[in-house]
């Protein structure tokens, strides 16, 4: 039987995708606009995550721990809706919203926070993250955590973990094609970026929510405020991908002569 | 560099998300409201919404698609919302605030799911108001959801008190139902044969309980009586036909028979046996009464979230409606903003957003009330019972002195040393509490789903042909319907109308309402932008009016403000009911003002969501003035007869050769002399002399100042209607429209 890990998930918070997101000039560089006001959620990649920690501490008990930066009022809110998700102690660090902060400070505030977790074994530490992330991904952030920490088994594109008997574990990642590398780790501590695992996403049950939020509100006000570092990173331009809309009103068309060029239109790009 | 450059603006940002409804409705401190409200939502707009999106509202019948909704709320903390947390709950205290958010957020999607969670409740409710601890422990413990390790299925419970025509339904009181005495052995507990016929039952479909309000029929039981029956009883549990409604079809509804035999320990709140005799500890009467007055609430604030819900879709089809024409190139006024150009599409919407914001903050006001008044109540019963005195009117007579030295309370000024004396007596608290709720209750169920189901006509009218589709995005033509059924089932607007009719007139309440005034006038002196100053000027003329109308007599002699006279009483009612939900919209954007700088993201863009939901409150203000003005102004006149061109009102008239005498007296009185008689007996070509009415002068004074106090209120629409057509809003609606599943 392996023995209890330790799991840290890092995780930020997104904009809901369904808002309308549009870059817009801060004081301090890029930002989305109106973004403190519009509603967050977990951002899913690292949701992913954390639902992927939550089944393997079911299987075989462990420590879970969620490391959260964003503005603490923020997280709060977020919290309501993740807290009743899966059973975790929550480790927040009130800073900045938006994905536009330089990596490397952020990694480092992560990593400085993880190592300061009270009781934390590391030799049985796994760090999971997002691999990507739903704002402006860097795509380096977990890594960069990991090289702070001295965890040099790292994963990325993550979609399974099998822990067996002698404390090895199997990890899926994703690799070109659709298909998998298969990798066998001898144990803990490595990072894990997960891509979207294999579980749907957990129902609310309000007793679990009940139950974390004991630790978590005091947590929230104990958290300290951080400022990340802007003038190490220089954006040149920003901007979404716009979608396109192309509306052209047929009224004599067949069904199959609408399939038809739907299909070519399609084929064209690929 | 592709961006744009953060303006500085009063203007709201977005549409007002979650941390400002939690001030505004008074929860930012309550986390377990907040889960709650989140929980209901994911079941609201995921498995709800795919059920409506599902066509599976086509079906009177309780399908496996349907029960499956049940089970979410299971999952969700729905149904333990309302269960102690020892009951397998997660909720400690009065939960009519939690229940309120839950049906909220389910109604936002669709009312019936918000109807099949709450009836599981009202099925309770009466164990839960007057049920014996045996009987509340049982029923509320085998309600509650499994808990991790337990392999069992919840109870469903359905509340049966309506029955076929002609007995009871509009009044609770005409019960065909009947409990009889089918077997007493000596020492024994008696056993009770219950034949009950139930109409629209709700949540019968999958009752494995029934809480049935039935009459004796037996000289050994005395009254009425509320009892529990159990699908298993000996006998028969037929629950009947489906209702073939029109709305709320996530709901079941259905006509039930039972015939079946109980022990008399299911009489809810237990009973004594008299010289023989059972005695129920309560009659059905004061058992519905305890229950009516708290799920009323809930049932008014899921037309609210209706009308708010529509606001998105409407904002976004308005904007949309022109995009992919030849003529609306992007970046064109045509292309940017559609319909939204046009001041009556923006002016209407603001109305309905108007009313979503009153109808809620009166809603919400009524349930965190409940909260506050269910423990005194328990107190107050405590208290009554020390001093040996139960039952409905031996309280109301015991609690005479308590309503005076309540009203001693509200008259006394700020810093008397009294008021600490009495504000420290639970009595009084009750009294005071009790006297609001019995207005606020009923005005919520009344306003909010009456005036609030032709609101929804008016969201549904602003989609266009659009609006009375099955793909209409926010199904706001299914929740203008189901609007409908919640003006009507839990009492129906008359009933809500005729309780008004005698809580409205309590003393403890007008000397409320007279603070109210004050306060209004107060808050209008440090914001005037909010409408307080109308609202108060509306609420003088209706407490005149209340007053006048209560003294007059019309022509025949016959008291106007009359239990029978409805076209007097029911009106008040009325003009109530929009001068509450007016009053505590105001109040709630105080709230948010005064405590919104204190949260951080409710701190970001503050100005521009007071001032927008000022103006709103402004626009609504002057809606209820309207309203007031011209349903006093009906009352006052109207039950005085019109002079007519008789020989005894011509003596009251001029005749114009005696103004041309006078005139040369007191020049520029012909000008002034509108009914004047001409020398062949003609009159001026209308009705008759013009009317008055006694104690008119002073009526005319405060409408007159009432319209004068309408100033700046469209000022208030026009600005609100500028942010409408600016606000952001999400990409797309966070539920599915109608289609393939």
């Amino acid at each position: 039987m392996p023995q209890p890990l330790q799991i840290v998930v890092c995780a930020g918070i997104v904009p809901d995708p369904l808002q309308t997101l549009e870059p817009a000039t801060s004081p301090s560089g890029p930002a989305i606009k109106n973004e403190m006001v519009l509603p967050a959620v977990l951002d899913p990649w690292a949701a992913s995550a954390l639902y992927e920690a939550a089944a393997l501490a079911a299987k075989n008990p462990s420590k879970l721990y969620l490391v959260s930066l964003g503005p603490k009022a923020k997280l709060q809110q977020v919290m309501m809706t993740v807290a009743q998700k899966v059973a975790f102690e929550l480790v927040p660090i009130d800073g900045p919203i938006g994905g536009f902060p330089d990596a490397h400070s952020t990694s480092a505030i992560l990593a400085d926070t993880i190592a300061a977790i009270p009781g934390l074994d590391r030799t049985r530490l796994l760090v999971f993250g997002g691999w990507e992330s739903a704002s402006r991904g860097a795509g380096v952030t977990l890594q960069l955590v990991g090289e702070r920490l001295g965890i040099t088994d790292q994963f990325q594109g993550v979609d399974a973990i099998t822990l067996r008997d002698d404390g090895s574990f199997e990890v899926l990642e994703r690799v070109e094609g659709g298909k998998h590398q298969v990798s066998i780790c001898a144990g803990p501590p490595a990072v894990l970026g997960w891509a979207t695992g294999n579980l749907p996403e957990p129902r609310n049950n309000p007793q679990i929510g009940m139950s974390n939020m004991r630790t978590m509100m005091p947590a929230l006000q104990r958290a300290k405020t951080t400022a990340l570092d802007s003038t190490t990173l220089r954006y040149v331009s920003v901007s979404l991908p716009k979608q396109q809309r192309e509306t052209r009103i047929e009224k004599n068309m067949t069904p199959d002569s609408i399939a038809a060029e739907l299909v070519a239109w399609i084929g064209k790009d690929s | 560099m592709g961006t744009l450059a953060i303006p500085e603006t009063k203007t709201m940002l977005t549409l007002p998300g979650d941390p400002i409804r939690q001030i505004l409705w008074r929860f930012a401190d309550r986390f377990d409201l907040q889960m709650l409200v989140q929980s209901a939502r994911g079941v609201a707009r995921g498995t709800v919404a795919r059920l409506v999106a599902a066509g599976e509202r086509n079906t009177h019948e309780w399908t496996a698609a349907k029960d499956d909704m049940l089970d979410a709320f299971d999952r969700a903390g729905i149904t333990a919302a309302f269960m102690e947390p020892e009951e397998g709950g997660f909720i400690t205290g009065p939960k009519n605030l939690a229940l309120g958010l839950a049906a909220f957020e389910l109604a936002w999607v669709d009312g019936g799911a918000a109807t099949a969670s709450l009836a599981g409740f009202l099925a309770l409710s009466p164990i839960h108001e007057r049920g014996t601890q045996q009987q509340v422990t049982r029923y509320k413990t085998l309600s509650a959801p499994p808990q991790p390790g337990e392999d069992r299925k919840p109870w469903r419970g359905a509340f049966a008190l309506t029955e076929p025509i002609p007995y009871v339904g509009v009044d609770t009181g005409m019960l065909s139902g009947k409990v009889r005495v089918a077997d007493w052995k000596n020492g024994a507990e008696p056993i009770l044969q219950v034949e009950k016929r139930g109409r629209f039952i709700t949540g019968i479909a999958f009752a494995n309980f029934v809480t049935a309000a039935v009459n004796s029929d037996d000289g050994r039981l005395k009254g009425s009586c509320v009892v529990i029956l159990e699908e298993t009883d000996p006998g028969t549990f037929d629950r009947g036909t489906a209702t073939k409604k029109l709305v709320h079809q996530l709901s079941s509804t259905g006509d039930p028979v039972f015939n079946l035999l109980v022990p008399a320990s299911r009489i809810v709140g237990g009973y004594t046996v008299k010289d023989g005799v059972i005695v129920p500890n309560f009659n059905h009467t004061e058992i519905i009464d305890a229950v009516f007055r708290r799920t009323r609430v809930p049932v008014g604030l899921m037309t609210a979230a209706k009308l708010l819900s529509a606001v998105e879709p409407v904002v976004r089809y308005q904007r949309q409606r022109f995009r992919g024409a030849e003529g609306a190139r992007p970046g064109s006024v045509r292309y940017e903003q559609g319909i939204q150009q046009r001041e009556d599409a923006l002016h209407r919407l603001v109305d309905v957003w108007a009313t979503g914001e009153a109808a809620s903050s009166l809603g919400f006001a009524a349930a965190r009330l409940f909260d506050e008044l269910d423990p005194l109540e328990k107190q107050k019963t405590a208290i009554l019972a020390e001093r040996g005195v139960s039952g409905g009117r031996a309280e109301m007579k015991a609690l005479k002195e308590s309503e005076q030295r309540a009203i001693e309370l509200l008259k006394l000024k700020p810093g008397s040393p009294r008021r600490t004396e009495l504000e420290s007596d639970p009595l009084v608290q009750y009294v005071l509490k009790d006297a609001e709720a019995n207005v606020l209750c009923p005005a919520t169920k009344l306003w909010n789903t009456g005036h609030g189901a032709n609101m929804m006509r008016e969201a549904v009218s602003l989609m266009g042909g659009y609006g009375i589709t099955e793909d209409c995005p926010g199904f706001l033509a299914n929740k203008w319907m189901d609007a409908q059924l919640e003006a009507t089932y839990e009492g129906p607007e008359a009933v809500q109308r005729r309780q008004l009719t005698v809580t409205m007139t309590s003393d403890v309440f007008l000397a409320e309402f007279a603070n109210w005034t004050t306060e209004m006038r107060r808050i209008a002196s440090s914001r005037p932008g909010t409408g307080a100053c109308t609202l108060a000027s509306a609420m003088n003329l209706w407490a005149w009016s209340l007053n006048y109308l209560q003294h007059a007599t019309d022509p025949t002699g016959s008291k106007l403000y009359h239990g029978q006279r409805q076209g007097v009483t029911f009106a008040l009612a009325d003009a109530l009911s929009w001068l509450v939900a007016s009053r505590s919209q105001i109040l709630d954007v105080v709230e948010l003002e005064t405590r919104g700088a204190a949260d951080a993201v409710a701190a970001e863009g503050l100005a521009g969501t007071v001032q927008f939901l000022s103006d709103l409150c402004h626009t609504q203000a002057a809606q209820a003035a309207g309203e007031v003005s011209r349903i006093c102004a009906e009352l006052v006149f109207g039950y005085t007869r019109h002079p007519s061109w008789d020989e005894q009102e011509h003596r009251n008239c001029f005749l114009a050769a005696e103004l041309e005498e006078l005139e040369e007296t007191m020049p520029g009185i012909m000008a002034m002399a509108v009914d004047v008689l001409q020398p062949d007996g003609s009159h001026p070509a209308k009705a008759g002399p013009c009317a008055g009415c006694a104690g008119s002068s002073e009526f005319l004074r405060l409408q007159s100042k009432l319209t004068t106090c309408l100033t700046g209120a469209r000022l208030a629409k026009d600005r609100a209607a500028d942010t409408v057509s600016k606000v952001m809003i999400p990409e797309a609606l966070d539920y599915p429209a109608a289609g393939p599943a």
